[in-house]
């Protein structure tokens, strides 16, 4: 099946209010054009913005952070990326209240684990907003929890005071400007049986969790992280679609996916942040080297150059043939 | 569609369970093609044609009343048909949100759903409820969420939870499976819960079924057809009381076999679930006789030639090895060798 965010299954919002809340992030508040309430969703989720810039569509994963049990809104965070390859600055320039958006349904990639017997939550930054629906959940639950949130500096930390109100025992606060870290291997290596850790923030920070994890002998399916890659941008290449039986050419701050798209092509995907495995595509070909940037491909697959995950990855080539 | 529900027929005892002229018609045939093997067969669960068991996501037929009553008298005898491990709350509300939004929605005169905020009212006339209740609250309901809807839903339901890259069987209301159990096969994961099929590991079926439906999308949920046989109108087919169906297997004759022996076609649906992040599985049966089949000239000819051409090992799962050959000796009196069009419509 097509994953075309711009078909039948998107549902048309309406910005309401931008709040700006720290000198890089926007929270945009979303109700449904045509009344009533959004889908419901799990804690974790987040959802596909189709922007619609005057040269291109952007499709940019958010994570809603308004509470799951109120439908009327969906709130998401938007960091201005620097340089931004035109999502985000398109969030940040281009839409105001009442501009009207299109989004797809939510999916969740990283939901909580219902058999936890406690959550210890990780944050790093704009990272901090899938955690802010789960807390919604967490608080109604009676599994003990914790979240550890770090920021570069409490200017910049999004939702401290929120989260200070609401959870004044839960919620423990870092600041890299203080010199306050959070102690990863001082938590991990403190933790009841049955704690599962999720880690969403800066790539550096998930590396180090999932390192620190693995050498303490945590089981992997205790360890749940999130990481949407922007798709990174790099050299202009150009793609043969053996099927379809075109050429694409992808500009240096352009995905493979979105020229794929923009061929005209429906192509398969879900998360867009090299994640879910979904647009995972054959390479027929392949002259030069695969540049993968995804977190779902195995090494060995990595090295085969015979698989390739078109929504983050590019290429270094004169010559690409792909099975779509 | 005007529904007509009979309330005389049953599932059990004498076997009055009929298909009216419509009904046969309707019946989902699940051989688009003279031969059958194993298919990743998955399309997406969109609205078939007017009329069809498709047109709406989930189907309420002639024997919707008749059904539900068959399903009560079960659970009445074996409560462990009916489970659901407590993680499994926010799946069973989900659950009845989609079975209660989905019927009120195609069947307008039937039900009706009222929703004010978490303060819902739903009313069934076919089964003369008529329930306040709050949703999320378990106590406002007569009994669990799960357990309330899948009374007033034909077919059996199946909740799964997702984690570690797999799917588990952790709830559901299963009282008229073809000889498989809920209760045996609780807390399993997809590959285990499918251990007993034959041939679908070594195809690969079941690695690529598990990974497109660990991202099975929200509103886009997606169906399959499964079928085997059964001798009468059995819909209650279950390990649990094998010794009182497993005989009338050895009853079947070339003088009763139009009657007796039915062609049992699953319509499965599957949606991804929006609160819980789980899966709902419905199994929906449908039943013919094989002296129904052989009203349809085309049908005739077709079952004939896949169960006398099917693969020893699925005769074997699918429990025919002692009729099938009454079977297509007594369909082959319909199959003059002509060519069958392609799809399962009558012609």
């Amino acid at each position: 099946m097509s994953g075309g965010a711009d078909h039948a299954d998107t549902i048309p919002v309406r910005v309401v209010a931008i709040e700006e809340v720290t000198p890089q992030i926007r929270r945009f508040t979303l109700e449904p054009i045509a009344g009533g309430e959004l889908p419901a969703f799990s804690g974790g989720s987040h959802i596909i913005v189709v922007m619609r810039g005057a040269q291109r569509v952007y499709r940019n994963p958010y994570s809603l952070m308004s509470s799951p049990h109120d439908l009327g809104n969906y709130q998401i965070s938007v960091l201005r990326v620097d340089p931004s390859r035109g999502g985000s600055a398109f969030m940040h320039e281009q839409v105001r209240v009442g501009s009207e958006i299109e989004i797809a349904h939510p999916v969740n990639l990283f939901s909580l684990a219902k058999l936890a017997r406690k959550h210890l939550l990780l944050a790093g930054g704009i990272g901090i907003t899938p955690f802010m629906a789960q807390l919604h959940d967490l608080r109604a639950g009676n599994v003990p929890y914790e979240l550890h949130y770090a920021t570069r500096s409490p200017e910049y930390g999004a939702y401290c005071e929120l989260l200070s109100g609401n959870e004044p025992t839960a919620v423990s606060l870092y600041h890299d400007s203080n010199k306050h870290f959070i102690d990863i291997e001082g938590l991990l290596g403190d933790q009841p049986l049955g704690t599962h850790v999720y880690v969403c923030g800066p790539a550096g920070m998930i590396t180090r969790v999932l390192d620190t994890a693995h050498a303490l002998g945590w089981p992997d399916s205790h360890v749940h992280y999130e990481k949407f890659a922007a798709p990174p941008t790099g050299d202009a290449f150009d793609a043969t679609l053996l099927r379809s039986g075109i050429d694409v050419h992808v500009q240096p701050d352009q995905s493979l996916l979105e020229a794929i798209e923009a061929a005209g092509v429906d192509a398969p995907y879900l998360c867009r942040g090299g994640v879910c495995g979904f647009c995972r595509t054959e390479v027929v070909e392949v002259d030069g080297e695969l540049i993968h940037n995804d977190h779902f491909l195995s090494d060995q697959e990595k090295a085969s150059g015979k698989v390739i995950m078109p929504c983050v990855s590019r290429a270094r080539c004169t010559k690409l043939v792909l099975d779509l | 569609m005007n529904v007509a529900f009979k309330q005389d027929q049953v599932y059990r005892g004498d076997y009055t369970f009929r298909n009216s002229p419509a009904a046969i018609r309707r019946f989902p045939l699940p051989f688009p093609e003279d031969r059958y093997m194993y298919s990743v067969n998955i399309e997406p669960h969109v609205p078939g044609p007017v009329g069809s068991v498709i047109e709406f996501p989930i189907d309420c037929d002639e024997h919707y009343v008749e059904e539900c009553r068959e399903r009560a008298i079960v659970i009445k005898n074996d409560p462990l048909r009916i489970q659901a491990l407590p993680h499994m709350m926010s799946a069973q509300w989900d659950t009845l949100e989609l079975g209660m939004q989905s019927l009120a929605q195609s069947y307008p005169d039937k039900f009706s759903l009222t929703r004010n905020g978490r303060e819902w009212h739903w009313i069934n006339r076919p089964l003369g409820l008529d329930q306040k209740f709050v949703f999320g609250e378990p106590k406002s309901l007569p009994y669990e969420p799960l357990e309330y809807i899948t009374r007033q839903l034909q077919g059996d339901w199946v909740i799964m939870d997702q984690r570690d890259n797999d799917l588990w069987v952790e709830g559901g209301m299963v009282t008229g499976p073809a000889d498989w159990s809920m209760d045996f096969d609780m807390g399993m994961s997809f590959k285990e819960w499918h251990g007993p099929v034959p041939l679908g590991h070594e195809m690969g079926v079941f690695d690529r079924a598990l990974k497109f439906l660990l991202n099975l999308r929200l509103n886009e949920p997606i169906r399959r057809y499964n079928w085997t046989m059964t001798v009468n109108a059995n819909l209650d087919s279950s390990p649990h009381n094998y010794p009182e169906w497993g005989p009338d297997r050895t009853t079947v004759t070339i003088e009763n076999v139009a009657q007796k022996l039915h062609l049992r076609t699953e319509l499965q649906g599957l949606w991804r679930l929006p609160r819980s992040n789980g899966i709902v599985f419905m199994v929906r049966t449908y039943m013919l006789s094989l002296g129904d089949v052989a009203s349809i000239p085309k049908w005739a000819r077709r079952v004939h030639r896949v169960l006398r051409d099917l693969h020893p090992a699925l005769v074997d799962y699918k429990g025919l090895t002692r009729h099938r050959p009454i079977a297509v000796k007594w369909l082959s009196q319909f199959d003059d060798g002509s060519p069958t069009t392609p799809g399962i419509a009558p012609e």
